[in-house]
């Protein structure tokens, strides 16, 4: 699929912080236009135009697209000034997106098959809108969540409404103690495994379904400057030793391509 | 309404708004976004002869209102831009005008002479001035000899429109360009990026793979708008000016201070369709002004 890009501006609608760390955004096209299609795993640029020292856009994924409301859905991790001023975004304030961005997972030939879905941090973002994508092709997904804490568990509620969820925690205080790779989820059989988090947790992953032989696909967050595939910033090596953009050429890729 | 094509010697643009290289990709990448069309033209990607993977990530930090960037000049060498790329861009109604880079002399010409046949191109833009790659690249255009030697022998090669980009990177950018012009540049455009750095202070290290890269976007604007001036007020070849463009009022900033047409780059990531409120700004403040045509106000100060 290869939506057209809009740049639209949003009004949000919603602001719910998530602990003092995250926020969760929920806008609406300001003219009432319709959300275009949008691929699980594609994200959008977001415009932080009340922040002296945001100069260029923030990549953040589509959390989720609510398309009975017409209304997208943004999960924000406040990291540096961008993302803390867009977490406290007011109801009402109108902000500047481009969407859709970027290839998504790939669920094209998934039906019939058993998925694991893996998320840690911020990271889980995509997998909401994702598992739902699954969920519409017949799929119940299963989930597994991970975090530094109980506090750090973003939208388990939303999650459990999708598919089944697995937790970890590095200290116990929500399922499993540990990191996600040593969550009893793997013992189960998979043939396909989607993966967002920081790297060495993506890395580690890929590293368990390389061993079980399960495929795999992880979604990267390099930093970038146009989104479009024009400046070149935002490169990854691919195995094959070229050169590719993370914004056109992913964010997500099937770990097969990775040197990794 | 006022009329807004200029001429760079022989070369007519229908306005002048170009992009600049590097930021723009292939012109296709802001197809949904921009009128391709309605552009003075586009300049693409640094093109050199063997392919180039460019410098590892990262590649981009951002800095107060501007960013560096140490792209290196990726891109996959001038036949596949012939073979795969020149074909799909070919057909929009503006001028490409494709930037050329070597790693030394020989590079540039055979770049230019591999260019020669295609017919859309009408101009290239000589890039002596890229601050991101170890040969070549700025290390000619920091010198009047560096500067000379690569714009005459490309002259000997291509017989068209001959735009020669100046890094800022220099103690005296008007000699630099009177050199380029005495050795059959057309025009000139400036300015390439200027060198920085950015230290990662929580992780003791600097933010790019490089350490150095090239400063562009806003932060840039008055420095180029100085050496435009100075440029302008050196040469008698057509001046294109660029560095921090983000609307109408900078654009003409550029125009008053000498330049013939101007380029926007980083303004591209930011607003993928800032290039037509450019056009549109231009346009609004000379009907405003009484101006007629845009030429009136090149120069003006
Ligand atoms: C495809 C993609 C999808 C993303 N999805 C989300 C999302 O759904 N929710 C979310 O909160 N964040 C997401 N991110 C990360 C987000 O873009 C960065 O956190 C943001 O750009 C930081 O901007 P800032 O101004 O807040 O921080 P800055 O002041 O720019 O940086 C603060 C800190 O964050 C680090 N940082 C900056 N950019 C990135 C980056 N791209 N990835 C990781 N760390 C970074 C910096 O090194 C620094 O340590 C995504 C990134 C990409 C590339
Ligand atoms: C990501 C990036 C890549 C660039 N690549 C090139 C290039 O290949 N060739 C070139 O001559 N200039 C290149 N430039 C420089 C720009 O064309 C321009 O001279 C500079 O960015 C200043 O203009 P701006 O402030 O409007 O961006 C690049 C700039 C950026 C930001
Ligand atoms: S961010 Fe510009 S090419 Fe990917």
């Amino acid at each position: 699929m290869n939506s057209k890009k809009l740049m639209l501006d949003m009004t949000v609608t919603e602001n719910t912080p998530l602990g003092s760390l995250y926020g969760l955004l929920k806008l609406v096209p300001t003219d009432g236009s319709p959300l275009p299609d949008i691929a699980a795993g594609q994200f959008v640029q977001v415009e932080v135009s009340d922040s002296k020292t945001t100069y260029l856009r923030r990549p953040i994924s589509v959390n989720y697209v609510d398309y009975k409301e017409n209304r997208l859905w943004l999960l924000i991790r406040k990291a540096g000034e961008g993302t803390r001023h867009l977490a406290a975004a007011e109801v009402g304030k109108v902000i500047n997106v481009i969407l859709p961005l970027g290839r998504g997972f790939g669920i094209d030939n998934i039906s019939g098959k058993k998925v694991l879905l893996v998320g840690g941090g911020v990271g889980v973002a995509p997998l909401l809108y994702l598992g739902e994508k699954l969920k519409e092709k017949g799929i119940t997904p299963d989930f597994l969540l991970g975090a530094r804490s109980e506090k750090d568990l973003l939208q388990l509620d939303d999650f459990a409404k999708t598919g089944n969820v697995f937790t970890s925690t590095e200290d116990g205080s929500h399922g499993e103690k540990g990191l996600v790779t040593t969550n009893s989820a793997f013992d189960g059989a998979y043939d396909k495994i989607f993966c967002c988090g920081p790297m060495p947790m993506m890395k580690a992953v890929a590293a368990v379904a390389r061993k079980k032989g399960v495929e795999c696909e992880v979604s990267l967050e390099n930093k970038m400057a146009c989104g479009l595939g024009a400046c070149l910033c935002c490169v990854e090596k691919k195995n094959d030793g070229h050169n590719v953009c993370v914004c056109t050429d992913g964010p997500v890729f099937n770990i097969n391509e990775l040197p990794w | 309404m006022v009329e807004l094509s200029v001429n760079l010697g022989e070369l007519k643009l229908k306005n002048p708004v170009l992009t600049a290289s590097g930021t723009f990709g292939y012109g296709e990448e802001y197809a949904d976004f921009v009128d391709l069309n309605r552009l003075g033209g586009f300049i693409v990607k640094g093109t050199t002869l063997e392919p180039r993977e460019g410098n590892d990530y990262p590649r981009m930090a951002e800095t107060p209102s501007g960013m560096l960037n140490a792209v290196g000049l990726q891109n996959k060498g001038v036949d596949y831009f012939i073979e795969h790329i020149y074909p799909r861009i070919c057909h929009y109604d503006t001028e490409v005008l494709v930037n050329v880079s070597g790693k030394c002399v020989e590079d540039y010409v055979k770049v230019c002479e591999k260019l020669a046949p295609l017919e859309k191109i009408n101009a290239i833009e000589v890039n002596i001035s890229c601050p991101n790659v170890k040969q070549g690249g700025m290390a000619y255009g920091t010198t009047c000899e560096g500067a000379a030697e690569v714009t005459s022998a490309v002259r000997k090669a291509w017989s068209r429109h001959l735009m020669v980009k100046l890094s800022p990177n220099v103690t005296s950018i008007a000699d630099i360009a009177r050199a380029v012009e005495d050795a059959g540049a057309d025009s000139v455009s400036l300015i390439n990026t200027l060198l920085g750095m950015a230290v990662d202070v929580e992780r003791r290290r600097p933010y790019l793979s490089t350490v150095t890269g090239g400063l562009s976007g806003a932060a840039v604007k008055p420095v180029a708008v100085r050496m435009v001036w100075q440029v302008a007020k050196a040469v008698s070849i057509p001046v294109v000016g660029l560095g921090g463009i983000m609307n109408g009022s900078d654009a003409l900033e550029f125009i008053m201070a000498g330049a013939r047409a101007i380029e926007v780059g980083t303004a591209n990531f930011i607003d993928p369709s800032v290039t037509m409120k450019i056009i549109d700004g231009i346009t609004e403040f000379c009907d405003r002004q009484g101006v007629k045509d845009i030429n009136e106000l090149v120069g003006i100060i």
